[in-house]
């Protein structure tokens, strides 16, 4: 039997549901009724209200999807996506960091790094995860591993699944700020393709510092975030219960993402979320992983740092004359100051 | 210890981070000094690079004053000067996005929290980013992160090496993950200017937090910082709160970053210009010469 499902506080209207649809089995079991014309209907409905529910989630519910503990992790994915998975550990300076994992495995027959960071999947998994927040150490194995790949042509496959970076007293002696630095600036010379997914939170610093991609994919009920919303809400608000709030004016989802440019793809997920049909997800994922590194095999290293590059260089949204601009219409004004 | 003592103490060595007052700023003619209460004329303290005579406690001084103390009088030609903030996610926390803009702006007579431009220390050319903190926290959003890449692709153009002087709070919430891309767009920019061969050097003041950190603050081919300057990836209250560790004393000033590798040197501001001069000097950037 699989394990129980943990369910969200939204999902309570499907609760009675599912408890009927259980005592109609039991029922069916114990006697001669036949009963399957009333399963099917209440499946149905639970089915559809399933749908109702995930197809019009805030951000606040998102994220409670995004951070669902029995939500496929990292290593959840590289089992299901990879033949010959071998993991490879340590940042050779002392430590190798068990929030952040990476190693070499088979993607549809060719050979590619994996690296992501990796939560647990209970309390004391967790303690051995950090809660999936990487310190420097994770960092510098990540980019230790990335530029081996980028030496022997593999191309890197991302995971991104972190609260955040470790905040703690050993993690900024050891330069959590210049570990994640060096990452961003040294994955723009990477010479091979570079696909970076958030499959669950993306938690601002933490996240990019293995997130520089020629191509950035999303669940679609994954979000990213700037700040988390509750850090926001206490600075901002000065109230960490305003976080909902804080939530849906971050734009963190997949779709908010996507219209600002940011994400490149969105990747639909079962109703209920992707912990609902984990291999459903993963071949979603293989899928879009594979279109994507397919069109980005024809291009040489030279090639594929330029369009990266362009793809960062895009980003972001000013006035270049504001007083000249000022009477044009807001929309094309910002569109022609962005391109 | 007492409790009292203990919160006595805490006060004391608490890095500061509530704003100084800026010595050129105000009208009186005399200026306490914070840290040792040394009272003096006003015009000697910024003649004195608004470093205190007595204690050396470094004044936090905004960026007009900064490029009066580095480069050479008249040297600098801004860049960029009216590229301006817009509101993309149309924020509102307690207060609208557009009227915190509106109210730095006027407070200020800047448009954002960023200030660049070329200019020459002694007669070496070079492209200089000046943050500014008293513009929303010197936070960085879409104008700051356009404006520095801007900056560090001329200077890859014209081979000159970069400066930046981080004042910074680290990304500005209120553009959301446009800010957060700001860092991976400067970074990928400073990875084109350092591979061909060019010199950058960030100066880290006070204070240099959060993503600015986590980016082109600790790019640098060298790393310099001002004397006590609060440098550091993570806030200390979070520490704190999150893990109940006990912090250091000195815990992410400039001297512990220097004691923990991150740091090449620490230079007071009135010695800044003639240090920058000779370390130019030993790296003759070849540009530099008809600059």
């Amino acid at each position: 039997m699989a394990p129980r499902r943990l369910l969200l506080d939204f999902e309570k209207p499907l609760v009675d549901l599912e408890e009927q649809i259980e005592q109609i089995r039991q029922l069916a079991r114990d006697s001669e009724v036949d009963v399957s014309q009333q399963l099917l209907q209440l499946e149905t409905l639970a089915t559809r209200r399933r749908e109702e529910i995930f197809s019009s989630l805030t951000p606040a519910q998102k994220i409670q999807v995004a951070r669902h503990p029995q939500r496929p992790s990292c290593l959840d994915y590289i089992q299901l996506l990879s033949d010959d998975w071998i993991e490879l550990h340590g940042d050779r300076s002392g430590s190798d960091d068990q929030a952040l994992v990476g190693g070499l495995g088979r993607l549809d027959g060719r050979a590619v790094l994996f690296i992501g960071h990796q939560k647990g999947r209970d309390t004391k998994e967790n303690v051995a995860r950090n809660f999936g927040m990487a310190s420097p150490g994770g960092y510098r194995k990540a980019l230790r591993l990335m530029q081996h790949a980028s030496r022997f042509q593999l191309p890197v496959i991302s995971f991104i699944d972190t609260p955040g970076a470790y905040a703690g007293l050993k993690a900024e002696e050891l330069g959590q700020g210049e570990a994640i630095a060096v990452n961003l600036r040294e994955m723009f010379a990477l010479e091979v393709p570079v696909i970076a997914t958030v499959i669950g939170e993306g938690g601002s610093g933490g996240a990019l510092g293995i997130g520089v991609a020629d191509r950035l994919m999303m669940f679609e009920h994954s979000v990213y975030t700037v700040a988390s919303p509750e850090a926001c809400a206490s600075i901002l608000w000065r109230d960490a219960a305003k976080a909902s709030t804080a939530a849906e004016a971050l734009k963190i989802t997949a779709r908010d993402l996507s219209q600002l440019g940011i994400v490149d793809r969105v990747l639909g997920e079962p109703s209920g979320g992707n912990h609902w049909a984990p291999l459903q997800a993963a071949d979603t994922l293989r899928t879009a992983l594979c279109e994507e590194l397919n069109q980005l095999a024809s291009l040489s290293g030279q090639e594929l740092r330029d369009q990266r590059y362009s793809k960062y260089r895009r980003i972001g949204r000013y006035l270049e004359h504001p007083e000249m601009e000022a009477a044009a219409t807001s929309d094309t004004l910002e569109s022609s100051a962005s391109a | 210890m007492s409790l009292l003592d203990w919160f006595a103490d805490r006060r004391k060595t608490a890095p500061a981070l509530r704003p100084t007052p800026e010595p050129d700023e105000g009208d009186g003619l005399w200026s306490k000094c914070p840290e040792c209460g040394e009272v003096v004329y006003r015009k000697d303290l910024i003649a004195n690079a608004s470093v205190c005579a007595s204690c050396g406690y470094h004044h936090r001084i905004h960026s007009e004053e900064r490029l009066r103390i580095l480069l050479d009088p008249g040297s600098f030609i801004p860049v960029d000067g009216e590229l301006s903030p817009t509101d993309p996610l149309a924020f509102k926390d307690r207060r609208a996005y557009a009227d915190r803009l509106r109210d730095s702006q006027r407070q200020t007579g800047l448009r954002d929290a960023v200030v660049c431009g070329t200019g020459t220390i002694e007669g070496q050319g070079i492209a200089l980013a000046v943050m500014d903190f008293r513009f929303m926290g010197g936070s960085m959003g879409s104008v700051v992160g356009e404006k520095i890449t801007r900056l560090i692709e001329t200077a890859t153009e014209q081979q000159l090496p970069v400066l930046v002087v981080c004042a910074s709070g680290g990304a500005r919430m209120q553009e959301g993950m446009l800010s957060l891309m700001q860092m991976a767009k400067i970074s990928g920019a400073l990875e084109r200017h350092r591979s061909r061969k060019l010199l950058y050097i960030p100066l880290l003041t006070h204070p240099t937090t959060g993503g600015v950190t986590a980016s082109f603050a600790m790019l640098g081919d060298l790393i310099l910082a001002e004397p006590k300057a609060l440098i550091g990836f993570a806030g200390r209250r979070v520490i704190e709160q999150t893990l109940r560790e006990k912090l250091p004393d000195n815990f992410q000033t400039a001297e512990y970053l220097q004691d923990h590798g991150f740091v090449d040197a620490i230079i007071p501001r009135t010695q800044l210009r003639s240090r920058l001069a000779s370390l130019l000097q030993m790296h003759q950037q070849p540009a530099a010469v008809s600059a």
